[in-house]
């Protein structure tokens, strides 16, 4: 991520975060992972979107998730961050 | 699928206590949520509390309680967005910009000029978000779970969308026209939401730019402080916050026209096509197929034998209107009509009564609702992969005590 991707980033948390006070409150479980969760996913979405889906995809789900937030929606995660974050979503909320 | 209702958990935390909630804050939930995952009351600026699917992008769905009465409160009205970045609109300096290579001259406007130059109407209509119910759907699919009450029903008063297109010029090539609104993405990469119509549907004179809502200026979460009203269609045509119309001679290509919003082809007959965007295998979602809606008891309400009760409810189509509400106590042994609330036009929702006594038996209430083309609910779900156009007939079983 180059400084003017990483500013812009930033902005758009700081921009959108003032959307709604409320998106603190939601706590995803602590693991492996979780830091490149909230560093990947914040910038264009809170958190509960994660709980919202998972008890309906298993590990292919998520990881056609981070697939399609990258491809079709343009999130700058990097390549190799892209396991780690659907291993996560997979192993504390996937489908049992 | 095994829905369970849960009551509303954090009545007596203080952030919610000292707000005025409905006395039954009923919110449904999709069977197997885990922890996190349950919608919980929270309230956006300006609204009243309402079922918090998703912070941010905010998706906010208003309880059963409010759909009681055939218009929906302004402050209780859903709120749906796909992107996260949502400015304040200034009204001062909000400009609505007309152009595009199939309109013959590009105009702009503000709101003063629009509403002075064209004549004003208004419509009481239902915007119903395109995945209502999805969180009702087996098997599940990916997406803002929703459950009931991801509609609502206003009179929206503005100008018809026509006459500004025939003051621009619509060139005989043209095939759709297509709106942006003031919200976009977070990042740029992010497609941002662009939604386009068939331009047979764009002149329609049911069509319109609203200023207002329920007689007050949109809200800011419903988009302030001009949004399209496309009656019939479902809500992904009716940008918020809008900012341009483009009258084009080809179809909009963008990610929110093809591959979202869509709906296999031929699995629901009765919706109107989209010639311009189908493909043998999809084409977008159009208008509302025909629903009903019970308010008045739940599933698992208890009764007392020899009680009177009332069946009741709001019922709603793609604009064909509501002809007729049948009623079932016995779990679809017999029917009866229902009557019918006043008749607010064609595009609003239709109240609905039928009032009788518990015998016996435990009752099981089921409502479907026909259209005046005959039209109805399905009794089984037409499975999609993206979860629209639920109208399975309700089943509401009672207890006898």
């Amino acid at each position: 991520m180059n400084a003017i991707r990483m500013l812009a980033v930033t902005l758009a948390i700081a921009f959108a975060g003032a959307a709604h006070a409320g998106e603190e409150k939601v706590k995803l479980k602590d693991g492996p992972g979780l830091d490149k969760v909230r560093q990947n996913c914040i910038a264009c979405h809170s958190l509960d979107y994660i709980p919202l889906n998972s008890p309906f995809l298993d590990e292919k789900g998520w990881e056609a998730v981070v697939t399609k937030m990258v491809k079709a929606f343009g999130a700058p995660i990097k390549p190799e961050d892209q396991k780690p974050i659907a291993d996560y979503l997979a192993r504390y909320y996937g489908k049992r | 699928m095994n829905p369970r209702r849960r009551f509303l958990a954090g009545l007596a935390a203080p952030a919610l206590s000292s707000l005025a909630l409905p006395a039954l804050a009923r919110i449904w939930q999709p069977a197997e949520l885990p922890e996190g995952a349950e919608a919980v009351l929270d309230r956006l600026d300006g609204k009243v509390p309402l079922i918090k699917r998703a912070y941010r992008p905010p998706n906010f769905e208003t309880p059963i309680d409010y759909f009681r009465e055939p218009i929906t409160r302004n402050d209780a009205f859903f709120v749906r967005y796909h992107l996260a970045s949502i400015p304040r609109v200034d009204a001062k300096t909000w400009r609505l910009k007309v152009g595009g290579e199939a309109a013959r001259q590009k105009l702009e406007f503000d709101l003063a000029q629009l509403r002075k130059e064209f004549q004003s109407v208004d419509l009481v209509a239902v915007c119903q978000c395109s995945g209502n119910r999805r969180g009702m759907f087996s098997p599940h699919v990916q997406g803002v779970e929703w459950g009931v009450g991801a509609m609502g029903n206003a009179r929206w008063t503005g100008i018809r969308l026509r006459d500004l297109l025939q003051k621009a010029g619509v060139a005989d090539n043209a095939v759709e026209v297509a709106f942006d609104g003031a919200d976009g993405p977070a990042i740029e990469a992010t497609p941002d939401f662009i939604k386009s119509i068939p331009v047979e549907r764009a002149l329609d004179e049911n069509t319109l730019i609203a200023f207002e809502m329920n007689g007050k200026p949109l809200p800011h979460w419903n988009g302030f402080p001009a949004r399209l009203v496309v009656a019939g269609w479902t809500g992904t045509y009716w940008m918020k916050h809008l900012t341009s119309i483009d009258v084009r001679s080809q179809p909009q290509g963008g990610f929110w026209m093809n591959p979202a919003y869509r709906i296999p082809a031929h699995a629901f007959p009765a919706v109107e096509p989209f010639k311009t965007q189908a493909n043998p295998q999809t084409q977008p979602i159009t208008d509302m197929v025909v629903n009903s809606l019970v308010t008045s008891i739940q599933d698992g309400q208890r009764v007392k034998k020899g009680q009177m009760v009332d069946v009741a409810g709001v019922a709603w189509d793609g604009g064909r209107g509501i002809r007729d509400v049948e009623v079932s106590t016995d779990d679809g042994r017999s029917w009866t009509l229902a009557l019918l609330g006043k008749d607010l036009g064609r595009y609003s929702f239709r109240t609905f009564s039928h009032r009788f006594r518990v015998g016996e038996e435990a009752p099981v209430v089921r409502v479907r609702a026909y259209n005046t083309r005959g039209d109805t609910q399905v009794e089984k779900l037409i499975f999609n992969p993206a979860g629209y156009h639920h109208n399975v007939v309700q089943r509401i079983r009672l207890e006898v005590v």
